[in-house]
Order: structure tokens, then C-alpha cells, then sequence
């Protein structure tokens, strides 16, 4: 058991921070959460940078800790998020780097490192949440392509989307699990329809993606035909287990700053905000250690994310709900003003217990598959 | 960095979860519950099997192993329901004659004046045996496997120190995987409605976030034994409590009535967890000191 690194991560580690020094104080400002071309623009060129010093294959070649270390750093130092980037970078491309054919790899996964092409998510639909495997929307097979009708919503970043990672049904008389296929959806294909929903926060970051008789090539499936549920637990085992490593380390520096923020208002002298942050600071590191423990794991076993993952986004998404309420309460009546830091961070905090999988739902799959109770 | 036991912290861990398997089961958890007393040959044979020398260099008798590999034997400790000053008499191997090989039993004045086996020990740390002796009084114990004394104000101003707070948080480590595990037990084979409960949500639920809890204040109390740094011990510490105690409570409410019976263990998981909660110092100290270093790691 041990927290030291090697001097090769450390050497990477120092190289890297050097970098971000350099190049971070030359970005251009961010654009605001509504201006979305703006905003994929910049998330692109962020990834453009990385790509052209050499991070950016950090996502997928590099192993585990090496990667644990980027997000660590480029988190500390304030760069940029993700952001549209999030579902090509941490799930749909790992998906397709272990899933995919070489031409699909091949003709997929270099634009998404380059900052050339967004992918987002086609998994839910009006009536298929968290009962995923219940979707709908179908493919029929014509030729050597799919043509496909359904609906798919809370598609975050359909918007900018080049590519969508769509789950449909190619069997309509298989239990349920057994007809769906994985596709690459082309969003500029005739017949695909996006229709933005205002989020709670009053952004656009989701929308509806219909869908009327779009053809997709067969060569856009990633797996079988009718094997795509076991391709989807691949997928979110990914945007489950490894997707929020540096969103940890961003919520320490959080605390950090709502405890200063604290100090400066005066709200530090009341021994009750003490303590909740204190015990925030209590569960941020023990998230830290338990995201160091699953990606040694991970490490070792040289594979995709366990269900571990449920275990670690459970604890995760209440905690950072608890974060963004203490901050409220240090902020007092100012929390009700959407012009300052943290309040729109908290509107945004109460979709971690929701997407990705409910905690309802993870709690059924920690009892079911790690524990082994039996199936309600 | 791998965190992750080696190859040998597997087999130390296996070790003495065997050892303790064999000599402190069910029946003798019960037999000690209804005799009571210190089973000092059952001491002695920890003793032997380096439980207390562990950390101690093999030039003084030890092992010459870390924090990390005791916390593992504590963890180990705490799932049995281990009885005795344990922690103690491992801090005091080395300096107490006899604490190493578990000849002697060592106990020390722990948070709040707490006193644990005052009367079965040979030696108490910290604020003089006389002093100690002289002026305790004995409560009725919520534990029945732990004899506690209070003693007076002016003895128990020390807190209590890191290795302490840390080896402490691993026995409620243990104790929580522990309820877990008969959580999770009697959610499989307990039967209503035609089925296991375990297959009820409400009861699934509960089951999950015992092993969350778990499984968090690991991650903490590994981490902090590699580190030992006091700010991840005071983290550890209240983690590993809280996975113990809201173990505990939410094992037995799985266990429905039979969990309020004397005849099942949960109670002793749960009075066990209360006695080392208060052994650990106070919580809000913990809290302070972890909400201090936000303002000293300010950079
Ligand atoms: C910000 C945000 C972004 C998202 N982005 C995407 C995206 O990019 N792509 C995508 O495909 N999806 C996305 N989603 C959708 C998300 O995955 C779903 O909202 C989620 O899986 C829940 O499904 P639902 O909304 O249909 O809720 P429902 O399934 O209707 O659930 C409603 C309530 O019932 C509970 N419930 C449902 N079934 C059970 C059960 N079996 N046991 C116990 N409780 C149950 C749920 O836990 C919840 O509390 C996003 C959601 C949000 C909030």
C-alpha cells in the first residue's frame, strides 16, 4: 500500500504543471454558459492545445495513474474543463478504443483528441430513464444501412454535436436487453431534429434529438447487432467509475475558497459552519483516497471500470450537493443571486444524483452486484 | 503509486483473520459476553503472533512492520468484536515490560476520562496507575464487553494521541464491515412476503450504504496509516465512526425485532462502536482541526 508516486509521474507531474504556468494566463476569456458555439470553440481549443503538446492520448494510453495525475493538476491549476468534450473524452471514446474495430478507432478517435469533433449521448428517452434497457427508438435494417425513428432527451451538448452514441433497438421481439445496438449517429444526418431544453439553471445544456427515418451505416455499429447492452455497461462503467476524478479535486479547491470566503464575512466564527466544513474536508479527502484506490485497482486488473464505480458516485454526488449548500450558507442571502460565484454551481449540483444514473439506481446495483441480494 | 495491499498485507490480513476465526468465533464472542473477563491466553497468543510487536524493530522483539500493516490487524480486531485494551497494549509494547509478548495487559486513560478494563489491567498509561486507580469510579457499562471507569478531571486532560485515534478508527472499520456482512446476511436468507427482504429496495437501500460507508472510511483509514499525517487521521477517525455507528443502527434495523434481542450481535457491533466513538477524543476537536487546515492549505 502505497500514496508515493514514481519518479517517472513525478517527472510528468512537473512537466505538466510547468506547462499549464505557461499557457493558462494566454486564454481566451470563457464564454458565457449560453453562448454555445462560443463555448464549443473553446472547449475545442483547449483540447487543441493539449493535443498539440502532447496530452491530449492522456484519456485513453496512458495508464491509470498517469491520467489520475493529469486531472489532479490541470484541476489544481484551474484549467479548463472538459466541458463538450466530456462525453467523446470519457465515454464514448473509451468505449470505442475498447470496443471499436481499427477503422472505427481509427476514424473516430483521432478527431477527438484533435478538438475536431463533439460526440454526445443518445441513451435516454421520454419513457426509457432509468429503466434503460425499456428504449424505443428503432433501427431497421435496409442494405448496408439503419434507418432509424425514435426520440432520445437530456442529450447534453446535442446542440454542438457532431456524433451521437445512440442506443436503439434492432430486435423488437428479443427481451429487452437483447435487441439493442450501439450506433455512431452522424447529428447532421437528414432527419435528425434538436429541440434545446432549459435546464433548471436557465442554460440550454440539454436537449430532445428526434429522430425520422435517419439512415446510419451498418458500418457505424460499434459491437453486434443485438449486443449493444453489454457495449452500454461499458460505457457507463466509464462515465461511472472514471468521468469525475477531477471534478473531486475541483470541489476541494471549492472548500478551500468557501472556508476563506468564510473567514472574510465572518461567518468562520460560528462553530457550526466549522464543523460542516470540516467535515466536508473529512469526506473530499476520503473521495480523493478512494478515486487513488480504484484507479490503482484499475491499474492492476488492466480493465475497464468495476461496479466500484456506483460506490464512489453514490458518496459523490450527495457530498457535493452538501458543498454547494454550506456555501450558500456562509454566502446568506447573497446564495439568492445567480451573479454570484457558487449559485448556479449549486443549481447545478442537484443533477448529480440524477444523471448518470440515479442514486436510486446505483444503490440497486451496489446491493445487487456487489452485495448479491436478490432482484426486486 | 499503488494503492492496494501487497502480496504480503494480504497474507498478514488472511493470517490473522484465520487466528482469530479459530480462537475468537461466535460461541467465544458469547462466552465472553456472558463470563466476562479478560481471556488472557487468548493474549498471550496475540501475543506471540506479533499483534502487539508488530511495529517494533525484530533488534527489539518485533516485526519491524508500519501503521499500514497494524491498522490491518485492528480492522481484523474490530470485525471479531475483538475484547480488551488492544490499542493500548500495542502502543505500549516497547516501553511496558511484557506489553509485546501479551504477558501484560496495558490500559490508558482514553477521551473523556474514559477508562477501559481498569480492574484486569497490569498497567495504566498516562496520568499514573495510582492517581488513576485511586480516584476512578466505575459506570455500568453500555458495552458488556468493555469495564469502564471514569476518572477524575485534572488525569484526563490529555488528548488522546494520532496512532491512538488511528488504530481505534481501524477496529470501527472492522466493526462496520462487520454489520455489513450481517446486514447483508440476514437480508439474503430472512424471509416475508413470500421472499428474501434483501430483495425489498427500502431494505437493499440500507444494505448499499452500509457498504458505502464502508468502503469510503477505508479508503480513509488505509490512507492515513501510509501517510500518517494528523489531519487524514482526524478524516479517517470520522469516517470509520460514522461507517460503525449508522452501521451498526441501519444492521439492526434490517434485523427487525430479533436485531433489538439480546441473543443477536448487532448490539454488540453497535455498543461497541459508542464505546470507541468517545475513545477517539471529541469530534468536534476532529472537526476544527480538519476545517482549520482549509484556511492553512490556503495557496
Ligand atoms: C443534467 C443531466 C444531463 C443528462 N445528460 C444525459 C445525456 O447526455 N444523455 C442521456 O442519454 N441521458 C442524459 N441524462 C438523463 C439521465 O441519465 C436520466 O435523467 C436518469 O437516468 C434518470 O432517468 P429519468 O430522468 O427518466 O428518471 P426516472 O427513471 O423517471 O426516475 C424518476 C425517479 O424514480 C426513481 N426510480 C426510477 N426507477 C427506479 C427503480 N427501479 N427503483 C427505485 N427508484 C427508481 C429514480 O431514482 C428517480 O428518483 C441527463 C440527465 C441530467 C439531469
Amino acid at each position: 500500500m502505497d500514496l508515493a508516486y514514481s519518479p517517472e509521474e513525478e517527472e510528468f507531474r512537473g512537466r505538466l504543471r510547468e506547462w499549464l504556468a505557461k499557457v493558462l494566463p494566454s486564454l481566451p476569456p470563457k464564454p458565457s454558459p449560453d453562448d454555445w458555439p462560443g463555448r464549443r470553440a473553446y472547449d475545442l481549443g483547449w483540447q487543441r492545445t493539449l493535443y498539440d503538446a502532447g496530452y491530449a492520448d492522456v484519456h485513453w494510453d496512458a495508464s491509470p495513474t498517469m491520467r489520475l495525475i493529469f486531472l489532479e493538476e490541470t484541476e489544481k491549476a484551474g484549467a479548463p474543463y472538459v466541458g463538450a468534450n466530456f462525453v467523446g473524452l470519457l465515454h464514448a471514446g473509451p468505449t470505442i478504443a475498447a470496443e471499436g474495430t481499427a477503422e472505427q478507432r481509427a476514424r473516430w478517435l483521432p478527431p477527438v483528441l484533435r478538438g475536431e469533433e463533439v460526440w454526445c449521448q443518445g441513451f435516454s428517452e421520454p419513457d426509457a430513464g432509468s429503466d434503460l434497457a425499456a428504449l424505443r427508438t428503432r433501427a431497421r435494417r435496409d442494405g448496408d444501412e439503419y434507418v432509424v425513428t425514435g426520440s432520445k432527451i437530456w442529450t447534453s451538448h446535442a446542440e454542438v454535436a457532431d456524433w451521437c452514441e445512440l442506443l436503439v433497438r434492432t430486435d423488437t421481439s428479443a427481451p429487452k436487453h437483447r435487441g439493442i445496438s450501439w450506433l455512431a449517429l452522424p447529428m447532421d444526418a437528414p432527419g435528425v431534429t434538436v429541440r434545446p431544453l432549459r435546464t433548471l439553471a436557465g442554460s440550454t445544456e440539454f436537449a430532445e434529438v428526434f429522430l425520422d427515418e435517419v439512415r446510419v451505416p451498418v458500418a457505424n455499429r460499434v459491437g453486434e447487432e443485438n449486443d449493444g447492452w453489454r457495449v452500454t455497461m461499458v460505457t457507463l462503467s466509464y462515465e461511472r467509475g472514471t468521468a469525475f476524478v477531477g471534478e473531486v479535486v475541483a470541489c476541494r479547491r471549492v472548500l478551500g475558497e468557501v472556508a476563506r470566503e468564510a473567514r472574510a464575512n465572518g461567518r468562520w466564527d460560528d462553530p457550526v459552519v466549522r464543523r460542516r466544513l470540516g467535515r466536508l474536508n473529512a469526506e473530499f479527502r476520503a473521495l480523493w483516497r478512494l478515486t487513488q484506490w480504484n484507479v490503482s485497482e484499475s491499474e492492476s486488473s488492466g480493465g475497464v471500470p468495476g461496479v466500484g464505480g456506483s460506490v464512489f458516485k453514490l458518496r459523490y454526488s450527495r457530498v457535493r450537493q452538501e458543498l454547494y449548500d454550506v456555501a450558500a450558507d456562509v454566502l446568506g442571502p447573497d446564495a439568492l443571486d445567480l451573479g454570484r460565484g457558487w449559485v448556479l454551481d449549486r443549481l447545478s449540483s442537484l443533477s448529480y444524483t440524477i444523471a448518470a444514473g440515479t442514486s436510486e439506481i446505483q444503490r440497486n446495483i451496489v446491493g445487487e452486484r456487489i452485495l448479491g441480494l436478490p432482484k426486486g | 503509486m499503488r494503492f492496494q495491499l501487497t502480496e504480503d498485507q494480504r497474507a498478514l490480513r488472511d493470517g490473522v483473520r484465520g487466528l482469530l476465526a479459530r480462537r475468537f468465533g461466535r460461541e467465544a464472542l458469547w462466552a465472553a459476553v456472558d463470563g466476562g473477563g479478560l481471556d488472557r491466553g487468548l493474549w498471550r497468543e496475540l501475543g506471540a503472533a506479533g499483534f502487539f510487536a508488530l511495529r517494533l524493530t525484530e533488534a527489539e522483539g518485533g516485526v519491524g512492520l508500519g501503521l499500514p500493516e497494524a491498522v490491518l490487524l485492528f480492522e481484523e480486531a474490530g470485525r471479531v468484536l475483538l475484547p480488551g485494551p488492544l490499542v493500548a497494549t500495542h502502543l505500549a509494547a516497547g516501553t511496558v515490560p511484557g506489553a509485546a509478548t501479551g504477558e501484560a495487559v496495558v490500559t490508558a486513560v482514553g477521551g473523556g476520562g474514559l477508562v477501559e478494563w481498569l480492574d484486569e489491567a497490569d498497567v495504566v498509561v498516562g496520568g499514573g496507575s495510582g492517581a488513576v486507580a485511586a480516584g476512578a469510579v466505575a459506570l455500568r457499562s453500555v458495552d458488556p464487553l468493555t469495564p469502564l471507569h471514569r476518572v477524575s478531571a485534572d488525569v484526563s486532560s490529555a488528548r488522546p494521541d494520532d496512532p491512538f485515534v488511528l488504530l481505534t478508527a481501524a477496529e470501527q472499520l472492522g466493526t462496520a464491515v462487520r454489520a455489513c456482512e450481517l446486514a447483508v446476511q440476514h437480508a439474503r436468507t430472512r424471509e416475508q412476503f413470500g421472499r428474501p427482504i434483501g430483495a425489498f429496495q427500502a431494505v437493499k437501500h440500507l444494505c448499499a450504504e452500509l457498504l458505502v460507508r464502508v468502503e469510503v472510511a477505508r479508503a480513509a483509514v488505509y490512507a492515513a496509516a501510509v501517510t500518517g499525517d494528523p489531519v487524514d487521521i482526524a478524516a479517517a477517525r470520522l469516517l470509520a465512526d460514522e461507517a460503525a455507528v449508522r452501521g451498526a443502527r441501519d444492521c439492526l434495523q434490517v434485523h427487525g425485532g430479533m436485531g433489538f434481542t439480546w441473543e443477536a450481535d448487532v448490539h454488540l457491533c453497535l455498543k461497541r462502536a459508542w464505546v470507541r466513538a468517545e475513545r477517539g477524543g471529541s469530534i468536534t476537536e476532529s472537526e476544527e482541526l480538519l476545517a482549520e487546515e482549509l484556511l492553512a492549505g490556503a495557496g
